[in-house]
């Protein structure tokens, strides 16, 4: 297995713009003027979305799918781990691992899938394996049925498998994918490799060959760890992992053949990779990062979200009353400072990272009362992303709290 | 309620929440509280995450060999120079993790009012379980043929099992009066917590079993560990620390904690007044712009303070223990400063607790 970068690289602009979005159009080599969030949407035919935990991605991936609709695209999502509100909404839960259908008053149609990582290598063992048997036989192993649990970087490559999947099925326009909420950034871009780069285990592959080389071919120490190891651990141990490589048996270029398309889609310049972060110090330095280990692969974010944003009260230099303390008017004018502090605190924090992402286009979702359940509050911030758009009705007056 | 006897009616104390709650701020601030009250503390990191050392005011992140983040002297002043030479052996230089290669193993440990802090991930431990069975030679090889990955999927939950197994050890060895594990998040704290028990279902002999069983009796012994889940007064936040907290004692029989809500806000008396009405009090004639932006502020937050009421008020419903409620503070990042303020806070708020509460 290579880690070789992709042919089309860093710098390779000349198929950046393969969705035609007109906005994006390079200028020359490593100059690219930025696109707006809604050529993403409206052009691309992979958005993933990635970025820390707990701020919100899976309604950003929701509401972006919701906007393509909008615009007339055949659009799925695929969530992973939604809030189950938010699933019961997108009608995710009842079926996972297979798009549903949203309804919703838009020209294009929108799709939700839940992934269910499981669910999804077991696909991939039915479609690679030889007989009927050898699948089964697969499913049976106790350590393939850890694996998808246990191996880092299992939940994402399945997360990608699906997005795969899904665009090669020709049935949407644009498959936007929320990827799961990743310890270390590398996991995601790294998954396919991780995973078969364990299914090839030259170890355990020797130790499956016939009889008369078999563990001979093995060296001492390695035949001294495997004796320890099942002693540690339990000869069944090492017994499971046998016995699942024997069954995996002529599957694995198949597999490995699978896992360099996933890769070649996301290395694709025609894939977009949307950065989704809070404003909040810690979340904008995990992105930063993220949106770094990007950069070096080449596969630059397109957009940044900035989700939860506190809204701004009046202008710059607005003039503050100085009101006497001990009053209400204090009260009210402290607040008004507290919560502007906060806005220009969170805007100074996540300023840098758009400038670090740049030209990438940058858009900002305000702190909303409540969180999303429905479509309704999808379409609601998506009202919030792409401006131009009707908002389906604000939480607060925000019209004073316009960020530049 | 004293807080040094309140620390230290359990050894280790788990520090759990969802991403993004400000579980390391809070593993940092109850770690404060407790050297304040005079107690020995370990902080036992496991993703060598940055904040930690920033809320000391120190900079990078804790290495593998636990070393000094807050020294006794003057309180809530780290980092403004001389860190680290105070107490006896204390390694890294200004916070700085040290490499891993070359390191010995050091007895230094934290004296009564300091806090330390060390890094223990799944691969440390490992490695160092490898050590201490005879197999440090082969780790290395273990490590870049693979092996050791088909291992640790092979017995899920091998990783967790082991680090929990070196915070036993640790718990056993009394190095601390009290240590604080900064939890993964949610979703993986489950794993990280059940784990042991799973493990007994699945391993039926060896070292590794016995390992997970001392795990598994160190997790149900209050005295020994206890879970101090964090939140947010946030929607989302608080469903999932409901549904945590009841599936941890179940599963895991370990014992909760009050639930630390963090960024709580308290209501501004005198918000309630409409902009009208309070320029009229205060004798002052507000221009249009101003009016309304004071407005639109004051609605804002009193929505907000609105909410934040609503789900304690739902946390306490739905999940009937004590919270320890630390103030949301308006700055965008923790460093020595704001954890001063937050441990000022939660030792209040564990001073105010009903005597019996910790107890039960």
């Amino acid at each position: 297995v290579t880690d070789a970068p992709p042919a089309t690289g860093p710098g390779d602009t000349s198929s950046a713009d393969e969705g035609g979005e007109a906005p994006g159009t390079a200028l020359g080599p490593g100059i690219e003027v930025a696109a707006s969030l809604a050529t993403v949407v409206e052009r691309r035919p992979v958005v993933v979305c990635c970025g820390p935990g707990g701020v919100g991605k899976t309604t950003v991936s929701a509401s972006l799918a919701v906007q393509a609709a909008r615009r007339g695209r055949r659009a799925c999502v695929v969530t992973v781990d939604p809030a189950r509100r938010l699933a019961d909404a997108l009608g995710a839960e009842t079926l996972p691992n297979t798009p549903s259908l949203v309804e919703g008053h838009w020209p294009g149609t929108l799709h939700a899938v839940m992934l269910d990582p499981k669910g999804t290598f077991d696909e991939l063992v039915d479609r690679y394996s030889k007989t009927r048997d050898q699948a089964r036989a697969i499913k049976a192993n106790r350590l393939y049925q850890n694996l998808t649990g246990a191996l880092s970087g299992t939940q994402e490559y399945m997360a990608m498998e699906k997005l795969y999947e899904l665009t090669s099925s020709a049935e949407y326009d644009v498959v936007i994918v929320d990827t799961p909420p990743t310890r270390n950034a590398l996991d995601l871009l790294d998954a396919p490799r991780r995973l078969t780069q364990f299914l090839e285990n030259r170890l355990f592959r020797a130790m499956m060959m016939p009889t008369r080389i078999s563990l001979k071919a093995i060296n001492i120490a390695t035949q001294a760890v495997l004796r320890t190891i099942s002693r540690v651990a339990g000869a069944e141990i090492v017994q499971d992992a046998v016995a699942f490589f024997q069954a995996f048996e002529g599957m694995e270029l198949g597999f490995h053949d699978r896992a360099s398309a996933v890769r070649e889609l996301l290395a694709d310049p025609a894939t977009a990779y949307v950065v989704v972060t809070s404003p909040r110090a810690d979340a904008v330095e995990e992105a930063s990062f993220f949106a770094d280990r990007l950069a070096e692969r080449g596969m630059r974010a397109s957009a940044l979200v900035v989700n939860r944003v506190h809204p701004r009260f009046g202008g710059t230099g607005m003039d503050v009353p100085d009101a006497p303390p001990g009053t209400a008017l204090a009260v009210i004018a402290s607040n008004l400072r507290e919560l502007n502090a906060i806005a220009a605190e969170e805007e100074a924090s996540f300023c840098g990272l758009a400038a670090r992402v740049a030209p990438a286009a940058v858009a900002t979702v305000p702190l909303l009362g409540t969180d999303v359940h429905d479509v309704d509050g999808l379409l609601e911030i998506a009202g919030h992303l792409f401006e131009d758009e009707p908002a389906g009705g604000p939480a607060h007056d925000v019209s004073q709290g316009a960020f530049p | 309620m004293d807080v040094g006897a309140w620390c230290k009616q359990s050894r280790v104390w788990v520090v759990a929440g969802k991403g993004g709650v400000g579980k390391t701020t809070i593993t940092a601030t109850f770690a404060g509280v407790a050297a304040a009250a005079g107690l020995s503390v370990l902080i036992i990191e496991l993703e060598g995450k940055r904040g930690l050392c920033a809320a000391f005011g120190l900079e990078g992140s804790v290495g593998y060999v636990p070393t000094q983040v807050f020294p006794a002297p003057e309180p809530w002043t780290v980092g403004e120079g001389g860190h680290g030479e105070e107490a006896g052996g204390a390694p890294g230089k200004d916070g700085v993790p040290r490499a891993r290669k070359g390191e010995t193993p050091t007895s230094a440990a934290p004296s009564p009012g300091t806090v330390w802090a060390r890094r223990l991930t799944p691969d440390d431990a490992l490695l160092e379980y490898l050590a201490d069975h005879g197999l440090h030679r082969v780790s290395k090889r273990l490590v870049s043929s693979g092996v050791l990955e088909v291992v640790a999927t092979a017995i899920p939950g091998i990783r967790d099992v082991l680090v929990l197994g070196k915070v036993k050890q640790i718990e056993r060895s009394g190095l601390a009066d009290v240590v604080v594990l900064d939890a993964p998040a949610t979703g993986h704290a489950m794993t990280f917590l059940t784990s042991a028990s799973g493990l007994l279902d699945a391993a039926r002999s060896g070292p590794i079993r016995s390992q997970a069983s001392d795990v598994v009796e160190m997790l149900r012994d209050p005295a020994r560990c206890r879970i101090l889940p964090v939140t947010l007064p946030e929607e989302m936040p608080v469903s999932e620390t409901v549904e945590a907290s009841y599936e941890l004692e179940d599963r895991v029989g370990i014992h909760l904690g009050p639930i630390v809500v963090n960024c709580f806000e308290e209501p501004l008396p005198g918000l309630d007044t409409d902009v009208d009405t309070a320029a009229k009090e205060a004798g002052i004639v507000l221009g249009d712009g101003t009016r309304a932006s004071l407005e639109a502020a004051r609605r804002f937050r009193l929505h907000r303070l609105e909410l934040v009421e609503e789900q304690v008020a739902r946390l306490h419903r739905e999940l009937p223990l004590p919270q320890l409620r630390v103030p949301r503070l308006f700055s965008p990042a923790i460093g020595p400063d704001e954890l001063g303020r937050l441990a000022t806070a939660l030792a209040g708020e564990i001073a105010a607790l009903p005597a019996q509460a910790g107890a039960a």
